[in-house]
């Protein structure tokens, strides 16, 4: 028997089915103001935008280039028919793609966005409009040419796959700027000075054709009053979208009070000195091979033919081995450098981080493909100031956002939670700082209820350093001792097990003297993790610091902290020491505090949620707070 | 351990006694299979390895038997659980062990679970989750009518506080 109880209220199951689609549904009317007189066109099943049915047979082809170039093969060495089996599968892909047009529809009624898609496996996916806490807007290029912009609404569902995120792709620009102004901001709106204009805020307002609602409502939202509330033009919106009349955005993007957003951090172009130290153009040199093997396995293409190539190749066989090897290095190196340069410019360009006094963070940035998230201010739970090994020997460093909504490095919602692309790490900390640090308490109390803690105006320690750069405490030399063991035990391991292979199963000899000459840099590597490694507890912020080929340093605001796991394996126990994780629904879902004394584990547990601990405490320490409110 | 130094002490309740033999029978359906494929590649193979394949059968047996005999007491005497008006608390694990807690108003669900072995001994498990994906506590081997209780308990006082235990 399964005996889920949802408990907090509100909270809607994923599979709900749907009311009755009928606009006189039963969701209209409940919120006040929320429609602006009539039957509430917010709550029609809306279609995501007709150009779509361009892109989507574009998009399938491209993805099955691979799978039909293999079918290809396949086929044609079956002999006969395989560029038929080809063309077949591909209209088949197309077929299908374009149906997810058809299939998909959406709505936002005035408690829940609604999306149901699927074929042959209809699915309605509901999410409580209180549980949005992030949107998420990009446009590849293809979208960017047609004016459009794919959505991805952000919710704190971590249980399910996917963080429980509802993608819309695609709508138009503007609609698509104007849903996400909706669903963040609207329901703080009645209060705002430009509040009044809110309702009038119904996407799809005009015009019944909700294929072409696009432009439609656009329209419509400059008629029913000129302060709506849409701030940021879309990057979307650039000259590349000259294809579409950009007449049709302008009254939102005049309509734009330039008050409501601060600017918090901007692209300066001498950050793009740091681009060649963050080595993502590595994976331009995979994509390469890739192509190249492919080309040659399955294209039949042979690369001695081509004339450079093979002059490269004769040159290389002709000089001596040590000129070979250097000449390849220093030209990967190269390579690397150049074609991580151009992915800092194509993701980061134009990058922007404003706060919007409606309580939300808002990035844009990109090249191209342009993408911009919003966070919810409360959401978010504190920042990662994070440090690859090569970023942080040139001082760089990258900063990211801890909230809830956008989990980091998962699929599409990668990259999505970058505060400041890599960038000196003076300024990372500056921003971490401005980040942390609540804006100006002009509009309403944003906080929740529960949030009783709001009366801070920076994210200070009472010692008046603020968590971003507070000094950390050391873990100690047992700890060191542990990162000393696992790094040269690891390699001495690896050594081991390559001098017997070398004995008995005739491996190189090469191989064991080069793991032998990796174990300085074993050393090296535990020292640098013991180095970093460190934690601080600051009234408001649990801060822990690990790492050392990525050094990550995390502010955690205490108040996002939903609980505590202490692990203590067999070894740990013997050192007296503990690994503390403090779970969130934020960002990475738990963080950890590796390797710290047993005592200090319990301490930063008790300071961080006060009086949880105190119950399950043999020894109330003095690290511990009174033990008030426990039995 | 230092005395000055604070230390959690272990949850106050254990499991169903009931659990001992649950874990045994489903430890030993699973080595049963082991075993299993073992004998039937030995029948069915043509025996011209035999000198290995009975010690390794040999081996595999008193694993088995070590592990049947050894686990379920100190699984018995490891898990432990505990819940208060103010958070859950559990133990588990002997050489890698692991305490964790949650407040009870960061309590997203409460699931209870009976697979059909399970339900034959007349055990369930309960897992309670919070909003992090790093966190849910289980509680595995308890009677039914504690598991209901635990159950009925934590989701009466999870839907007494406000917000949405995020």
């Amino acid at each position: 028997m399964n005996g889920p109880a949802d408990l907090p209220p509100g909270d809607v199951p994923a599979d709900v089915p749907p009311a009755d689609a009928s606009p006189t549904g039963t969701s209209g009317g409940t919120s006040p103001g929320a429609t602006s007189g009539g039957a509430s066109p917010a709550d029609e099943w809306r279609r995501l935008n007709s150009r779509m049915l361009f892109v989507h047979p574009f998009q399938v082809a491209v993805r099955a280039v691979p799978a039909l170039l293999g079918l290809l093969v396949a086929g044609s060495s079956r002999g006969g028919s395989g560029h038929l089996w080809s063309l077949g599968g591909l209209v088949v892909m197309i077929v299908l793609g374009t149906l997810q047009w058809f299939t998909t529809t959406f709505r936002i009624t005035d408690e829940h966005v609604q999306v149901r898609k699927g074929l042959f496996r209809r699915q309605v996916m509901t999410v409580p409009r209180d549980r949005v806490r992030t949107v998420d807007v990009t446009s590849h290029i293809l979208h960017r040419v047609l004016g459009l912009a794919r959505v991805e609404i952000g919710t704190g569902r971590s249980d399910q796959k996917g963080g429980g995120a509802l993608k819309l792709d695609a709508l138009g620009t503007a609609e698509a700027a104007h849903l996400r102004e909706e669903l963040l901001h609207r329901q703080l709106a009645p209060n705002s000075p430009t509040g009044a204009a809110a309702p009038g805020a119904d996407p799809s307002g005009a015009g019944g054709d909700a294929a072409g609602a696009g432009d439609g409502w656009v329209g419509a939202g400059g008629g029913a009053g000129g302060t709506l509330p849409v701030p940021v033009p879309l990057p979307g919106s650039g000259p590349i979208t000259g294809v579409r009349p950009v007449a049709a955005v302008r009254p939102v993007t005049a309509a734009f009070a330039p008050e409501q957003e601060t600017e918090l951090a901007r692209l300066q172009p001498r950050w793009i000195r740091y681009a060649p130290f963050t080595l993502s153009g590595i994976v331009a040199v995979g994509v390469i091979a890739g192509f190249l093997s492919r080309l040659t396995n399955e294209g039949g293409v042979d690369l001695r033919k081509i004339a450079a190539l093979r002059e490269g190749w004769e040159w290389f066989t002709r000089v001596p081995v040590w000129t070979g090897v250097a000449a390849a290095v220093l030209a990967l190196v190269v390579f690397v450098a150049v074609a991580s340069t151009f992915g800092y410019i194509l993701s980061f360009w134009g990058f922007r981080l404003t706060r919007h006094t409606g309580g939300t963070l808002h990035v844009t940035r990109g090249l191209i493909t342009t993408r911009a998230t919003t966070i919810e201010e409360r959401r978010l739970r504190g920042v990662e100031v994070s440090e690859p090994l090569l970023l942080r020997a040139v001082r760089g460093a990258r900063l990211i956002a801890v909230t809830t909504g956008l989990r980091v490095g998962r699929g599409a919602q990668r990259g999505g939670s970058m505060l400041l692309p890599p960038a000196p790490v003076a300024e990372v900390e500056a921003l971490a700082e401005r980040v942390l640090t609540p804006g100006t308490p002009d509009g309403p109390d944003t906080r929740d209820t529960r949030d009783t803690r709001d009366t801070r105006d920076r994210p200070d320690t009472p010692d008046g350093t603020s968590p971003v750069v507070a000094p950390l405490v050391a873990h100690g030399a047992t700890a060191m001792r542990r990162r000393f063991t696992r790094a040269l035990g690891a390699n001495a391991l690896a050594v081991v097990a390559l001098l017997a292979l070398w004995e008995w199963a005739g491996l190189p000899e090469w191989t064991w003297i080069t793991a032998l000459g990796f174990i300085p840099f074993a050393a090296l590597l535990a020292a640098d993790r013991y180095r970093n490694l460190g934690h601080a507890m600051t009234t408001e912020y649990l801060v822990t610091r690990w790492g050392s080929l990525v050094r990550r340093r995390v502010v955690l605001e205490c108040d996002g902290i939903i609980g505590w796991n202490v692990t203590r394996s067999f070894f740990q126990r013997r050192a007296g020491l503990a690994t503390l994780t403090a779970t969130t629904a934020a960002g990475r879902q738990g963080y950890r505090v590796s390797d710290v004394a047993m005592g200090e584990a319990l301490g930063i547990a008790a300071a961080g949620i006060p009086g949880l601990l105190d119950p399950f405490l043999t020894v109330p320490g003095q690290h511990a707070s009174e033990p008030e409110g426990s039995q | 351990m230092d005395v000055q130094t604070p230390s959690l002490r272990p949850p106050l309740h254990r499991v169903s006694r009931t659990a001992i033999r649950y874990w045994t029978v489903r430890a030993s359906l699973g080595w049963l299979i082991v075993i299993g494929a073992q004998i039937a590649w030995m029948v069915l193979a043509d025996g011209d390895h035999r000198a290995v394949r009975i010690p390794a059968l040999a081996v595999t047996a008193v694993f088995a038997a070590a592990h049947l005999i050894v686990m379920p007491q100190w699984r018995y005497r490891v898990h432990r659980w505990e819940t208060t008006p103010e958070a859950v608390y559990t133990l588990s694990g002997w050489f890698k062990q692991e305490w964790r807690i949650a407040p009870v108003s960061r309590i997203q669900t409460v699931d209870s679970e009976r697979g059909p072995l399970e339900q034959l001994f007349g055990l369930a498990n309960v897992t309670v989750t919070t909003a992090s994906a790093a966190g849910p506590l289980k509680i595995s081997g308890l009677d039914r009518g504690t598991a209901d209780r635990i159950v009925h308990e934590l989701t009466a006082s999870a839907q007494a506080t406000a917000g949405d235990a995020t």
